[in-house]
């Protein structure tokens, strides 16, 4: 199970980030503005587990047929409007619950572990709070909390999927931008999705942690975007440390023989050019 | 992130290359110009360790020092040198205790090391180093504790070989723990950090044993350190060079300075080692200490200023992409 979150339809009114606070309720994590456009919570963490981002750019989106209103020329009336070149984008970030998920691979206590939904989730009561899951983690997703040193992240709601609910987020969107289901079926409707934008002459769409080849084995939480994913602050080819570890290992046994080795010669030098 | 200070100005934009505070070196040129690159409001795409100063580089420090000591140690007392010997085994215990002291200090309560022993997972580093510790920390402490008192000299022995067998493996799994992470500086280094790793912690032990050994026993402290300094030199100066634009934290900022400082350092504790006697030898046993100090501090803080910018994490994997993209549409 996951989600395909559609940014395409975001609105920006933040339903998900509340909804998540409250059903999971995380702590308030400061109110502050940060002139940021409309995103005053920055970047996901232990205390935000969905974070909007608002990107203002000085690009125009395509022109689109929307389909409606068609007894009146919204065209025309448009026209009339100088043009401006400045689009919003908006997209609900969250965890992505990585097929092969860094954070609990390097977890050394147990506590992330994958649900039977396929999801990652952290367990509060085992986390030492050892904080290696933190810079595991090739989205910046998960943090430690502050005065509890534990880690923190979206549990996809595990405890509302075992009653058979959605989660709080996919619940309260009201435009479906956030779609909860199972992964086939996500990837066929975003497929499609994506097809038509094109299709509509939205060029830049595009699918984000959709594929199951790309580097962390698929995301349980995929995108579409309308733009490259560092616009929206998403690593643009994240990559699964765990996948080079047992290169990490080979090294760290070769340098480990060579220390052995420069100790040898160490002592034979002395024994061998008599004591100096 | 929770951190709501951060305001950048009220004009910020993102989709062009926003106005991270660009840490320009003085006097020194980047090695790559600054390639071009977006991001969001330049703000961090991965979150940075948690990890402070100086608990963790000062637990990589010690555990290089100790697991290298070790080895000394054995040799030392394979070899009828006494001093060394004894100096060598109680470094080698002080080291990694304090370590341990170091480690739990930033977990913030000793049952949570114990917590770390559950389970067993060769995919964390975390996990390998914990066991690893729990075999070698009595090791070295029962050698230490039989070249002290002089008591029960046979099991000391043995605790000195078996501490011997792991101490390679303690100096040289930190370099896997701090790899294996996202943070750029950290993770692309992962070929030379283990070379870098022990050829440090070779160089401390030497200078250990430089310090505290007298003239006609410190000989294979002397090789070890100068075989260490030149070990270390050689990855770091590799693995800078092979990392090009991600190497940038290494000489800039807070991690270059320390680098910088760590240069020195041993450039003067290798000279003192090869040349002087008595005080002067002394004292570069306490650089080439100083100098494998200050190099896990500059590698610490490379790491945290490399997963602050986005630029580390966002313009090679753009690169990447952009290959592929080229490769496929060629091939
Ligand atoms: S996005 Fe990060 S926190 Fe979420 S599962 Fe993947 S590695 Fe773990
Ligand atoms: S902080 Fe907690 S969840 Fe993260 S790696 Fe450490 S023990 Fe595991």
């Amino acid at each position: 199970m996951g989600f395909f979150t559609d940014t395409s339809v975001c609105i920006g009114c933040k339903a998900c980030e509340v909804a998540c606070k409250e059903w999971n309720a995380v702590p308030e994590d400061g109110i502050a503005l940060t002139g940021m456009s409309y995103d005053n919570t920055v970047g996901l963490g232990a205390d935000t587990w969905r974070h909007v981002a608002f990107i203002e750019q000085r690009k125009p989106i395509s022109r689109q047929d929307s389909g409606l209103h068609h007894d009146t020329d919204v065209l025309a009336m448009a026209a009339d409007e100088p043009s401006t070149d400045f689009r919003w984008l908006m997209s609900s970030d969250v965890c992505k619950h990585c097929t092969e998920a860094a954070c609990l691979d390097v977890c050394p206590t147990g506590s992330l572990f994958r649900t039977e939904f396929g999801t990652v989730v952290v367990q509060e009561d085992i986390c030492n709070g050892c904080g290696y899951c933190i810079p595991a983690c090739p989205y910046g997703v998960i943090d430690q909390r502050d005065g509890d040193g534990r880690a923190w992240k979206c549990t996809l709601c595990y405890d509302r999927l075992g009653q058979g609910q959605e989660p709080a987020c996919a619940k309260a969107c009201p435009t479906d931008s956030i779609q909860f289901g199972p992964l086939d079926e996500l990837r066929e409707r975003a497929q499609n999705r994506v097809e038509q934008l094109q299709d509509a002459g939205v060029a830049d769409a595009r699918l984000y942690g959709e594929s199951p080849d790309d580097g962390v084995g698929g995301d349980g939480a995929f995108f579409l975007l309308l733009d490259e994913p560092e616009v929206y602050g998403l690593p643009p080819d994240p990559k699964v440390t765990t996948r080079d570890l047992p290169a990490m290992w080979r090294h760290v046994g070769t340098a480990a023989v060579t220390l052995v080795g420069g100790a040898l010669a160490a002592f034979a030098a002395t024994a061998l050019g008599g004591r100096k | 992130m929770s951190d709501q200070e951060v305001r950048p100005g009220r004009e910020a934009l993102t989709g062009v290359a926003t106005g991270r505070k660009r840490r320009r070196k003085r006097g020194e040129q980047p090695m790559v110009p600054d390639a071009e690159f977006t991001s969001y409001y330049g703000k961090p795409i991965i979150n940075g360790p948690v990890w402070h100063s100086p608990d963790i580089p000062g637990y990589l420090f010690l555990g290089g020092l100790a697991g290298a000591s070790s080895l000394l140690g054995a040799g030392a007392q394979a070899t009828g040198r006494g001093t060394l010997a004894l100096a060598a085994k109680t470094g080698a215990f002080g080291a990694i205790s304090l370590s341990l002291v170091a480690l739990v200090h930033d977990l913030g309560r000793p049952e949570r090391f114990l917590n770390m022993l559950r389970v067993f997972k060769v995919t964390s580093p975390m996990s390998v180093g914990s066991w690893l510790l729990s075999a070698y920390g009595p090791l070295a402490g029962a050698a230490a504790a039989s070249a002290v008192t002089g008591k029960l000299p046979r099991v000391g022995a043995a605790a000195t070989v078996g501490a011997a067998a792991f101490g390679p493996a303690v100096a040289a799994y930190t370099a896997a723990l701090v790899s294996d992470t996202a943070v750029p500086a950290w993770h692309d280094g992962y070929r030379e950090m283990p070379y870098l790793f022990v050829g440090s912690g070779a160089s401390a032990a030497g200078g250990l044993g430089l310090l505290a050994a007298p003239e006609r026993e410190c000989a294979p402290a002397r090789n070890l350190a100068l075989f260490g300094s030149a070990l270390e030199i050689g990855a770091l100066k590799r693995m800078e060079h092979r990392l090009g634009m991600v190497a940038e934290p290494y000489h800039s900022g807070k991690g270059g300075k320390y680098l910088r400082a760590a240069e020195i350092l041993s450039a003067a504790g290798v000279a003192g080692a090869a040349l002087g006697r008595g005080w002067v030898r002394r004292l570069s046993g306490a650089a080439l200490i100083a100098a494998s100090a200050a190099t896990r501090w500059g590698i610490f803080h490379a790491g945290l200023d490399s997963a602050e910018d986005p630029k580390y994490t966002v313009v090679p994997q753009r690169q990447r992409v952009t290959t592929a993209a080229e490769g496929n549409s060629s091939g």
